[in-house]
C-alpha cells in the first residue's frame, strides 16, 4: 500500500524561501532512510503557487486565476510517496519526518493513502481511467 | 492504546527496525542466530512492558537499547565463564558506545560496511540451501514473521520454523563469520544475495502450485530488499538491473489478471493498468547500470527485454529485434534451455513463426524440459500461428497436463479446444 505525506505550503515556502542548512539536512537524511529502508517511491518539492495557477469552474463557465494564492495552508508544498505493508508502518515513517519548518517551530504535514485501481468497483469509467493512466506516462 | 493497536505498533517498528538491531547485535554476539533471538527477547520485552508504561517516544531507539543490553548480558556471561573479565568487559564496554567502529573486515574495500548488508550475506550463505536461505532473508533481513512466511508459501508453520532453525545452527556450527565476503569471492557471494531475492519475487509472481495467480506480498518485499540493496552496494551494476528487473516486471502485476482471476498474457495485457510509476523506476535503474558502464548481465539484460516492452505503447510497437538481440546476449551470458525457449518466442515475433519453432524443436529433447509447461505451450503458440491447428491442439493439451496452476489449465485447455475446432 502507498501512502502520501504531505508538507503543507507556509508564508516562508510561498516566499519562494529556501530551507536553512539544517532543515535541508534533516530532510535529505529522513529521505536517505526511508530509501535505505526501501519504502521511498517519490517525493518533490512544489515551487510557490505564483509560478501556477487556478482554474474555477462556476455556471459551466471555467477561469484562470494566476497565482501567488493567500491561503498557504490550503495548498501545498511538497509530497513524499512511500510504499509499505501496513497503516501502522506508514504511521511508523510519518511520525520521524523532520517538522518541514524547521525544529521548534508551528507547522503540519498530512498523510493520505493513496487510492489503487483495485478500490473502485469495476465499470466502463474506470476502465477509460485506466486507459489513461495508461498514455499519460 | 487496545492491546491489538499496540501489537500492530510493535510489528510496524519490527519490520521497519529488526534488520539494523539484528546485524547489530550479530556483529556484538558473532552468531546472527543468537543474535536474532535476542532481538525476539527484546520485542517480547516490549510486549510485557509497553502495555503497561506506553510505547516510548522512540520505539526504535528502546527496541535497540534493551536488545543491546541483552547482547551485552550475555557477552558478560561468556566472558566470566571464559574467566577473563577484565580485558572482555572493557571490549564489551568500548562496544557499548554507539559509535564504535564495527568489525574490521580484513582485504575488503567496501566503504559501505553496513551490518544490513553482512547480515543479506550471511543469510544468503552457500552452506545454506536455497530454500534455507529464502526463508532467513525473510524473517532476519525482511522482518516477518514466522506464520506470514510460512503463509506466503503454503507451508505449514512448523515446517518453516523447524526450517529456520536449522538454518540458524548450520551458520553456528560451519562458524560463519559476520563479515563482508573478501575480494575473492564477492561476486560469487552478491550473486547468491541476487538470486534470493529474485526466487522471492517470483514466488510471488508467477505462483507456481495453488490457485493463486499472484502473491503480492512477497513480490513487495522482494522489490523492497532490491532497493535496500540498491543502496547498501550502489556501484554494482547487476544489483540495479535486478532492481530495474522487478520494478519492471512489478507494474504489470495488476494486468495480469481479469476481472475473473484468470491470467492475462504479456501481449493481450491492457497497457493502462501498467503501474507508470513503477516502470519509471524500473527504466531509471537501468540508467544507473548503463551509468556504471560495461557489459549488461543477466538481471540487466531481462531488465532491458522487460524494458522493451514497458516502453512500447501497444503491442504491437514492440521492438522484437531488439528483444531476439537481447535474448542472443542473454543466452550468450546465462545459457539455459528456458533462456532459449524465450529467444524462441522473440525470434518469432521478429523473423516470424517458422523461424521460432526451429528454436523450439531443438529444444524437444532437452531432459531440463521434460516437465516444463511452457515447451509445448510456446510450440502450441507457434504451430497455431502457422495454421497447423491438428499439432498446436495436441502440444496445448500436453501443456495444460504439465501446468501446476489452475488458471494456466484453464487457459491452456481453452486455447487447445479452440485449436482442435480450427483444425476441423
Amino acid at each position: 500500500m502507498r501512502y502520501m505525506i504531505i508538507v503543507k505550503a507556509s508564508a516562508d515556502s510561498e516566499a519562494g524561501v529556501m530551507p536553512e542548512a539544517p532543515l535541508l539536512a534533516a530532510m535529505a537524511g529522513y529521505h536517505e532512510e526511508l530509501a535505505r529502508a526501501g519504502v521511498l517511491l517519490d517525493a518533490n518539492g512544489l515551487q510557490p503557487s505564483a509560478r501556477g495557477w487556478r482554474i474555477r469552474y462556476r455556471g459551466g463557465e471555467r477561469s484562470v486565476t494566476d497565482g501567488p494564492f493567500a491561503e498557504s495552508k490550503e495548498m501545498i508544498a511538497g509530497y513524499t510517496l512511500i510504499q509499505v505493508g501496513s497503516p501502522e508502518e506508514a504511521l511508523e515513517w510519518s511520525r520521524r519526518f523532520p517538522n518541514p519548518a524547521g525544529e521548534g517551530r508551528d507547522a503540519e504535514i498530512e498523510v493520505r493513502r493513496v487510492f489503487e485501481l483495485e478500490d473502485f468497483t469495476p465499470g466502463a469509467e474506470i476502465e477509460r481511467f485506466r486507459a489513461l493512466d495508461g498514455r499519460a506516462a | 492504546m487496545a492491546c491489538s493497536d499496540l501489537h500492530r505498533t510493535l510489528d510496524a517498528v519490527w519490520r521497519i527496525e529488526s534488520a539494523r538491531i539484528i546485524g547489530t547485535l550479530a556483529r556484538m554476539v558473532r552468531d546472527v542466530g543468537i543474535a536474532e533471538e535476542l532481538a525476539q527477547d527484546a520485542l517480547v520485552a516490549a510486549l510485557e512492558q509497553w502495555p503497561h508504561k506506553g510505547v516510548p517516544d522512540n520505539p526504535g531507539a528502546w527496541l535497540t537499547a534493551t536488545a543491546k543490553n541483552r547482547a551485552l548480558d550475555l557477552l558478560r556471561h561468556r566472558s566470566m565463564q571464559a574467566g577473563k573479565a577484565d580485558a572482555l568487559t572493557w571490549e564489551i564496554e568500548t562496544q557499548m558506545q554507539d559509535g564504535a567502529p564495527p568489525a574490521p573486515d580484513a582485504g575488503v574495500d567496501n566503504p559501505v560496511g553496513d551490518d544490513v548488508l553482512r547480515l543479506m550475506f550471511v543469510a544468503c550463505h552457500p552452506v545454506l540451501s536455497p530454500e534455507a536461505r529464502v526463508a532467513l532473508t525473510l524473517k532476519m533481513v525482511g522482518g516477518l514473521a514466522t506464520p506470514d512466511i510460512a503463509r506466503a508459501f503454503l507451508l505449514p508453520e512448523a515446517t518453516l520454523a523447524q526450517r529456520i532453525v536449522r538454518a540458524k545452527r548450520t551458520l553456528s556450527e560451519a562458524r560463519v563469520p559476520f563479515e563482508l565476503p573478501g575480494p575473492a569471492e564477492l561476486g560469487e557471494r552478491l550473486d547468491a544475495v541476487l538470486r534470493v531475492i529474485y526466487l522471492i519475487f517470483n514466488e510471488g509472481y508467477a505462483a507456481t502450485a495453488g490457485e493463486d495467480w499472484t502473491r503480492p506480498a512477497l513480490c513487495d518485499e522482494a522489490l523492497r530488499l532490491g532497493r535496500v540493496l540498491a543502496t547498501l552496494a550502489p556501484g554494482v551494476a547487476e544489483v540495479h538491473g535486478l532492481v530495474a528487473l522487478m520494478e519492471i516486471q512489478a507494474s504489470r502485476l495488476r494486468a495480469r489478471t481479469d476481472a475473473a482471476g484468470r491470467p492475462v498474457l504479456l501481449l493481450d495485457q491492457d497497457r493502462g493498468r501498467w503501474d507508470r510509476l513503477l516502470i519509471r523506476r524500473g527504466l531509471a535503474a537501468l540508467e544507473r547500470v548503463d551509468a556504471l558502464g560495461g557489459a549488461y548481465g543477466p538481471y540487466a539484460l531481462q531488465a532491458a527485454i522487460a524494458a522493451c516492452h514497458a516502453r512500447a505503447a501497444q503491442a504491437g510497437d514492440t521492438d522484437w529485434q531488439r528483444i531476439a538481440a537481447l535474448y542472443d546476449a542473454l543466452a550468450q551470458v546465462a545459457p539455459s534451455p528456458v533462456v532459449e525457449l524465450n529467444r524462441a518466442v522473440a525470434v518469432s515475433m521478429a523473423f516470424g513463426p517458422a523461424a521460432g519453432l526451429d528454436i523450439v524443436d531443438a529444444l524437444r529433447d532437452e531432459p531440463a524440459l521434460r516437465h516444463y509447461a511452457l515447451l509445448p505451450g510456446v510450440r502450441g503458440d507457434l504451430l497455431a500461428r502457422l495454421g497447423r491447428h491438428a499439432e498446436a491442439s495436441e502440444e496445448f493439451r500436453r501443456a495444460a497436463a504439465l501446468t501446476q496452476n489452475e488458471s494456466e489449465r484453464t487457459l491452456l485447455t481453452e486455447r487447445a479446444r479452440l485449436s482442435a475446432d480450427a483444425a476441423g
